[in-house]
């Protein structure tokens, strides 16, 4: 029982992981119907533009310090949002009434070049992130589960993100704006929406979030390679596909369940087999219920 | 340009036969390293071939295609190792396997549309992947794979050099080639084609758009293991590597750079994505991002490829027909007289664009549904 509640924890922590990013592809997927290939090349980035962040704090400020991780962080997610602006503008907004194939393959080329290009600047090692940043400690909980430090961190702000983002899109002008796009782009063109300004809004914000969860990811495990993004990115998306894709509590769920479901295999199945599990639970969702969990809308012709 | 384009594209027999002498003597002058670089072009043409039957011709879009050039170096290797069977016989056997797992894969994930059919697919690589670097059944060897395959010896002829292997390459390439072009221009092809364009009109012209697509998996599939026995015969070392996501790219990529649907354009994409970066070294370490910015422009430049089949093309620039789509001739196989279209040869015809246009149209049904004299010139061989 307390192992099993010890999993579950690190699980949820896992499982917000995956929701921060999933939420980048489900926005995306919800005014685009693109599944945004880079994004999860973006959340790598971010690993690698924090850590050279809180290299050059660390060299200017000596020492740096826990302080130092918030003024990197928002430096983080400025350049990820920038960068996610910029791909949209360069790959994605001149395909998009070219039909079916061609935003996909764009968007799998726009990944390949993040990814290259993250290899040949920092090179294909692993690196590891200053530790001592955040203090090491455990807090013990009800019946001898001990959680760190880290982890209680990790869950107090992908849980404040997720309850922000959710208040954004269902309480203010924009999210409503941004609802409206994901039905119909037409009809909210009539309605007065800037439809490209709210599309470029939705990749300030998914990029941003995905590449602080990028920092954060790489602070959690402490060291990371290129090929982050690529697993990490499939996970999420499937995470955004169980909870039902273009639907925003969808993903954070999703994110969560997965996480869950992996940690538990991982710890009394095998190891080995944590990523075929995902892999496995995304092809029997796409087979019996493509539209997720709590997805309603139906799979449709791209 | 467009004429050019169409001119080039109808082959005539002599330029054929000029091709493949110049495929046979170019390797000729060439040292080992250029000829082991052609044998690598020739095994991504065959890949890019088999691939475009799914891609290409049925429109479903297959990112997981290298799980099954794996699964068929597989075969061949193990069937070798443990059974000592000769390579030259596992090759049936490993088309077979990829074939079979092509059917047992694709069945319950045809229904799927778009960007969800791809993204399945990429799972089912990745979980081909992972089951061959956990070392399945404990036959596969795990992350270091298998090693200690034959040599293989066709005919009492053992291949040791690149050169040789070249020609066994070519030799399938060729046939590859010859069965593509037969399939195009089939009744199944056409429903290919069709079921691409638009399903639900092609099952109400009484295609079953389920088997066409089925047939299209499995074909492609298991012409993907046949290339992944032809690299176990040079090389005698398979890993998991084969299956890495990134070759799938690199295929779908051969496939849709030169133009979807397209088999010149398979080649011309074989070129950009193999051939280049094998000779220009330094393009290596940058060649992901090449791929990349490759991909993305040519999106936005040219989405309809560098070689596009005349569909497509169509299709994608919304250009008028430029001549009525007269049942298109199969390319350097004699043409059988086509009785009811015969008198209504577009080149001599003063028809007005309406009554063409009406024309045209009926003439594609027909071609579609196979009821055009077209059915005829299939059986008789050339």
């Amino acid at each position: 029982m307390q192992q099993l509640l010890q999993q579950l924890i690190n699980g949820i922590t896992i499982g917000s992981f995956y929701a921060l990013v999933a939420l980048g592809y489900t926005m995306v997927y919800g005014v685009l119907k693109l599944i945004n290939f880079a994004h999860g090349d973006l959340f790598m980035w971010g690993a690698y533009i924090g850590l050279t962040g809180l290299s050059l704090l660390a060299t200017l400020l000596g020492g740096g310090g826990p302080v130092s991780i918030f003024p990197v962080a928002v430096i983080v997610m400025v350049t990820i949002a920038l960068i996610g602006v910029l791909i949209e503008r360069i790959a994605y907004r001149p395909l998009r009434s070219a039909g079916r194939l061609a935003p996909v393959i764009s968007a799998l080329g726009a990944a390949f070049i993040l990814e290259s290009l993250a290899r040949n600047i920092y090179g294909a090692s692993w690196k590891t992130y200053p530790t001592g940043l955040v203090p090491a400690g455990r807090v013990a909980l009800l019946g001898g589960v001990r959680i760190s430090i880290m982890q209680v961190l990790v869950l107090a702000v992908s849980f404040l993100l997720m309850a922000l983002l959710y208040l954004f899109v269902y309480r203010t002008r924009i999210g409503t704006a941004m609802r409206a796009v994901s039905l119909d782009h037409e009809v909210s063109r009539l309605m007065g929406i800037d439809v490209d300004r709210i599309i470029a809004t939705v990749f300030l914000i998914g990029p941003g979030l995905g590449g602080l969860a990028g920092m954060i990811v790489a602070l959690y495990y402490g060291s990371f390679d290129f090929t982050l993004g690529w697993i990490f990115g499939l996970k999420a998306f499937i995470s955004a596909i169980l909870g039902g894709i273009g639907n925003i509590p969808g993903a954070m769920l999703g994110g969560m369940i997965l996480g869950i479901i992996e940690t538990l295999g991982a710890g009394y199945v095998s190891p080995q087999w944590k990523d075929v599990i995902a892999y496995v639970i995304l092809i029997l969702i796409l087979i019996f219920r493509p539209t997720g969990l709590l997805g309603e809308r139906v799979a449709e012709k791209l | 340009m467009g004429n050019l384009m169409e001119r080039l594209r109808r082959i005539p027999l002599a330029w054929q036969i000029g091709l493949l002498a110049l495929a046979i003597l170019l390797p000729l002058p060439l040292n080992d390293y250029y000829r082991a670089v052609l044998w690598r072009t020739g095994i991504y043409a065959i890949l890019g071939l088999s691939l475009n039957i799914i891609v290409g011709y049925a429109g479903l879009f297959q990112l997981g295609h290298a799980a099954f050039y794996a699964l068929g170096a597989y075969t061949s290797a193990l069937l070798n190792l443990h059974f000592h069977i000769p390579l030259v016989l596992t090759w049936p056997v490993s088309i077979l396997v990829a074939a079979l797992f092509g059917y047992l894969i694709s069945r319950p994930i045809l229904h799927l549309r778009g960007d969800y059919l791809c993204i399945v697919t990429i799972a089912f690589g990745e979980v081909v992947r992972l089951a061959l670097v956990n070392n399945i059944f404990g036959i596969t060897g795990g992350a270091n794979g298998l090693s200690g395959i034959d040599q293989t010896v066709l005919f009492g002829l053992t291949l040791r050099t690149p050169l040789h292997h070249y020609y066994l390459v070519l030799f399938f390439l060729v046939l590859t080639l010859f069965a593509v072009r037969r399939l195009e221009n089939s009744r199944l092809g056409r429903a290919w084609m069709y079921v691409r364009e638009d399903e639900t009109a092609a099952e109400a012209m009484g295609i079953d758009t389920t088997w066409a697509k089925l047939l299209a998996f499995v074909l492609g599939s298991g012409w993907a293991g046949l290339a992944g026995a032809l690299y176990v015969a040079r090389i005698p070392v398979v890993s998991p590597d084969l299956a890495r996501f990134i070759e799938s790219v690199v295929m779908f990529c051969i496939v849709v750079l030169g133009g979807t649907g397209s088999i010149p354009g398979v080649f011309v994409g074989t070129l950009g994505m193999i051939t280049l970066p094998e000779i220009f070294r330094f393009l290596k370490t940058w060649r992901d991002a090449w791929m990349g910015v490759a991909m993305v422009a040519m999106m936005i430049a040219r989405p309809e490829g560098l070689w596009p089949s005349r569909r497509i093309r169509m299709e994608i620039r919304g250009e008028e027909e430029e001549a009525p789509p007269v049942p298109k001739p199969p390319v350097g196989i004699p043409q059988a007289p086509l009785d009811d279209l015969e008198e209504s040869d577009p080149g001599e015809s003063d028809l007005s664009g309406e009554v063409e246009e009406l024309y045209t149209e009926e003439a594609y049904l027909r071609e579609l549904l196979g009821e055009s004299g077209q059915e005829g010139s299939e059986e008789s061989t050339p």
